[in-house]
């Protein structure tokens, strides 16, 4: 991957001469972080391809460092003049004042870079589009109700580059593809949506694994369900939750508490408790960026560290956090490769990858048949956390009622809340159906990055559902 | 990093247009251009956490051919990537499907406010002034209470942005503007948790923000929620202060815009001059207010902007339209195009200005209300609100007000209704307008029948 930044003029001689120029008025440490995206789209909608765009990013952010102050600049200007003002810049941001820094030699390092199967920019965009058209056609096939139908494709490509004064300087390549379909059916009770993605760390390869027709088929299915829904319930009731999308919970409920600058900063509900039962012992919450095809995955995290697969939470017992450079320096422990930034125009801070609570042993009929009245919820949406208060929310988009242990109306949109610590604690069956889900955007500080999440059928003895049901 | 000469809007008109002169016989060709500065400072401790400083250049090339549109942008104004960004925006117009409605917006005669958005303290800001707001922000939050176990994150940010248009259908407009703002998290211990109080401020520049208010509000939330418990559930009242008035009534006005409408997506697509809201209720677009943050003199395809309402003592006058949607639905474009330089405009909310009422003061309001909820927070508005059927459900954190006056805090509760009904069910409008630093302009509201789900 270094290969190609060398080629656009950026090969270790001249990084060296950035970092160079970043502490040569004093400072602890200092590092250089490239990026070069690639991004195509292609848009239907109302019945035809709206429209395709491209992009391309690629910009340089140099980082100083001045004790645990950060000074960080970046710029779009490759050239040598260009990144040596933004390491001077970023030498101002932190203040730096004193003799200069030396620099540990560059020693370039092997990343385990993913195999791209078939590459995205080899794949002509008429067969892009028509994957689209087919999407639309088999969504609007499912019933005449459903009235409306758009679907998305896209693909990114984004190489890094990233060197520090202490000698680290590694590259990755991260090529992920999407297809996502959304649909509204109308009826007596209004319109209703359904919406059904799946994206994975690959390339056009990605499309000899799904079928878009099953793709479109989930979403026009789960708004034509909705037709026929009922009011969700509002208030207490015992849950379950289906395998794939509900990893959505474990993201919310406790993955952003268990990041370590929330913690430092006092932010999260499970500050000083490693080494203690926070969980049912039924839970076991692992973080890993190393899961291969899956939306979260990585060789190195922007920092230069390889990906790493975190236990966070073992038989219900709070093993450790996830660490960046940062915060890992301060406590003098190694980084588990989680410091992840939005792009070169971001600093990085701790993330998250692909958060998945581990397979259980029930059988998940057994779960379903033994809730007497309560919700199954199929598919999640999006959720927010407080990490200071652990509560958190997120959205059913298509759930089910239980009554007498079997599913019966289906229930309009509605969250879920809960407390994130408490919830923990209250997860009393784990199915043997585990799954990943769809791919997710994380959002944290304003930076959103590419994460997955997963979880079997699970049983949670209480939720509030937030419907207008009495 | 930025030169001098990228805070002038000629010299990005000028790199527009000759871009827009390399467009081929019967090609339509829109160039955006944008650039910008900006520093933001992070401040933990009492030290600076992190502070940036960076410059951004950005175009947008948008083709239209026989009614297909293409699309591309870039991240710098370097010579070859623009020369592959104008193919690759050609070839991806060659692969859309023809549109008869597809096309430039040519100007249409209405004249353009004029808008001074620009204020050169920005740019004499210095460094140590920047650092020492957050600081002070900080240390005051801290201060003012004993309550106050830290601050997550205090911040201020400024930055100036420059942007132009030219098109092949004879637009040409360019502007700048300049802003800052502060904003912080105090949090607040509460047994084994702590309780969070978000609050900000954004002005054109560093002097002219305010940092009392921001303190009291943060201050004022995260301690007043110690102790919140879970509610049980039941019908009430919601009071909303002029910021979370803002966020309600923002997600209900973005569902008013042509290309909802047209596409079958939003919930009020056939109800023009129907009763949608509450008598009483007006609301209006209107970015050519210049005491909005939001103000522009210029929509996204370079239309002048204009005051549009939305909804006239509760009835809905109009939807929002850029040049695509007023075509195709015959209503023409209200100047309401936005877009970021990266991508294609589509119609939108650019400053929302909701008339006052007659029911006084927050507190007036808090006392109109036997059963209700002074709301301090919502959460999981992208994951609870759908946009479409108009569901509504959202969690929820404040105070509960019982037979007029403020009472117990409560969290991890929602409160749910539909867009439509929360529309009709705002009982009392405040009467005095705040403008708040996303742009918007609203007094404080109170809304009635509102489902609230606990225990």
């Amino acid at each position: 991957m270094l290969d190609s930044f060398a080629e656009a003029g950026l090969d270790a001689e001249r990084v060296q001469a950035v970092l160079g120029a970043a502490l040569d008025r004093g400072g602890d440490w200092a590092e250089v972080f490239a990026e070069d995206v690639t991004r195509s789209s292609a848009m239907f909608d109302d019945g035809r391809i709206e429209d395709l765009t491209s992009s391309r990013d690629r910009g340089v952010g140099v980082r100083v460092m001045v004790g645990e102050s950060t000074g960080f600049a970046h710029t779009a200007d490759l050239s040598e003049s260009g990144l040596v003002a933004a390491a001077r810049a970023a030498a101002d941001a932190a203040r730096v004042d004193g003799p200069g820094t030396t620099i540990a030699a560059l020693d370039p390092r092997d990343s385990d870079v993913a195999p791209v199967g078939v590459e995205p920019s080899s794949v002509g965009k008429a067969t892009k589009v028509a994957l689209l058209r087919q999407a639309d056609s088999s969504a609007r096939g499912r019933g005449s109700a459903i009235t409306q139908v758009s679907a998305r494709y896209g693909d990114s490509d984004r190489r890094i580059l990233v060197a520090n004064s202490d000698g680290v300087f590694a590259g990755d390549r991260q090529v992920r593809t999407l297809f996502a379909v959304n649909a509204v059916a109308t009826g007596d009770t209004g319109q209703h949506t359904g919406y059904e993605s799946v994206g994975h760390s690959m390339g056009f390869e990605l499309f000899d694994r799904i079928a878009v027709d099953e793709v479109a088929a989930a979403a026009a299915d789960r708004a034509l369900a909705k037709l026929e829904a009922r009011p969700a319930p509002s208030g207490t009731l015992p849950v379950v939750i289906g395998p794939g999308s509900g990893g959505v919970l474990f993201h919310e409920a406790c993955g952003h508490g268990l990041e370590a600058d929330l913690v430092a900063k006092g932010a999260s509900a499970f500050a000083g408790r490693v080494g203690q039962q926070v969980a049912s012992d039924l839970v076991t919450i692992i973080d890993d960026g190393t899961m291969g095809g899956e939306w979260g995955r990585y060789a190195i995290d922007d920092e230069g560290n390889p990906a790493g697969r975190q236990v966070l939470i073992e038989d219900g017992v709070l093993v450790d956090y996830l660490w960046d450079g940062n915060r890992a320096r301060v406590e003098g422990r190694a980084s588990s490769g989680n410091g992840r930034r939005q792009s070169y125009r971001h600093l990085p801070m701790v993330r998250m990858t692909n958060t998945y609570l581990a397979a259980g042993e029930s059988d998940p009929a057994d779960i379903i048949a033994g809730v007497d009245d309560g919700v199954y919820v199929a598919k999640l949406g999006g959720g927010q956390v407080n990490t200071a208060s652990g509560d958190f929310v997120f959205g059913m988009t298509e759930a089910y009622r239980i009554e007498g242990g079997k599913l019966t109306a289906p229930l309009r949109d509605g969250q879920l809340i809960g407390n994130g610590p408490k919830v923990l604690t209250m997860i009393e069956a784990v199915g043997n159906d585990f799954e990943m889900g769809p791919p997710g955007t994380c959002g944290k500080d304003g930076q959103g990055v590419p994460v997955g999440d997963g979880v079997p059928t699970l049983f949670v003895t209480e939720l509030t559902i937030g419907g207008t049901a009495a | 990093m930025s030169t001098t000469t990228d805070t002038e809007p000629t010299a990005l008109l000028e790199l527009a247009r000759s871009v827009v002169a390399r467009a081929e016989p019967g090609e339509e060709l829109e160039v955006a251009v944008s650039s910008g500065s900006s520093t933001s400072v992070k401040v933990h401790g009492g030290e600076v956490e992190s502070m940036t400083t960076a410059g951004s250049r950005s175009v947008g090339i948008r083709v239209i051919r026989d009614g297909r549109v293409g699309f591309a942008s870039a991240g710098t104004f370097d010579p070859t990537v623009l020369d592959q960004m104008l193919v690759e925006a050609r070839d991806n117009a060659s692969f859309a499907e023809p549109d008869e409605f597809a096309g430039l917006t040519p100007p249409d005669g209405v004249e353009a406010v004029e808008i001074d958005l620009w204020h050169d303290e920005m740019l004499e800001t210095t460094a140590d002034t920047k650092i020492g707001l957050a600081l002070e922000l900080e240390r005051r939050v801290l201060a003012a209470d004993d309550r106050i176990a830290g601050v997550r994150v205090a911040s201020y940010g400024d930055g100036f942005g420059v942007a132009a248009l030219a098109s092949t259908s004879g637009i040409e407009s360019a502007s700048r503007s300049t802003s800052a703002s502060v904003s912080v998290q105090a949090l607040a211990d509460d047994d084994d948790r702590s309780r969070t109080g978000w609050s900000w401020d954004g002005a054109r520049h560093a002097g002219l923000l305010d940092l009392g208010p921001v303190v009291d509000r943060a201050v004022t939330q995260a301690t007043g929620l110690i102790g919140a418990e879970k509610p049980d559930s039941g019908t009430v009242s919601l009071v909303l202060d002029p910021n979370l008035t803002a966020t309600v009534l923002g997600l209900i006005s973005g569902t008013l815009t042509g290309d909802r409408v047209l596409k079958g997506r939003s919930p009020f697509a056939d109800r023009l001059g129907e009763q949608v809201g509450a008598l009483g209720l007006t609301i209006a677009c209107d970015p050519t207010d210049p005491t909005s943050l939001g103000a522009d003199s210029h929509d996204g395809e370079g239309l002048a902007t204009r005051r549009n309402p939305l909804v006239v003592d509760g009835v809905l006058d109009r939807f929002l339209h850029d040049g695509y949607t007023g075509r195709r639905s015959g209503a023409g474009s209200t100047g309401s195009a936005v877009r970021g330089t990266r991508s294609l405009p589509g119609p939108g909310v650019q400053a929302l200005s909701v008339a006052p009422g007659s029911a006084g003061t927050l507190e007036d309001l808090i006392a109109s209300v036997d059963d209700g909820i002074l709301v301090y927070a919502l959460a999981g508005l992208h994951s609870g609100v759908n946009a479409v059927s108009g569901d509504f459900s959202v969690g929820v954190e404040g105070i509960r007000i019982r037979n007029g006056a403020l009472a117990e805090p409560i969290s991890e509760c929602t409160i749910g209704s539909t867009l439509q009904r929360l529309l009709l069910d705002i009982a009392a409008i405040g009467s005095e307008v705040t403008h708040l630093p996303s742009g918007t302009s609203t007094p404080p509201v109170r809304i009635d029948g509102v489902r609230l789900s606990g225990n």
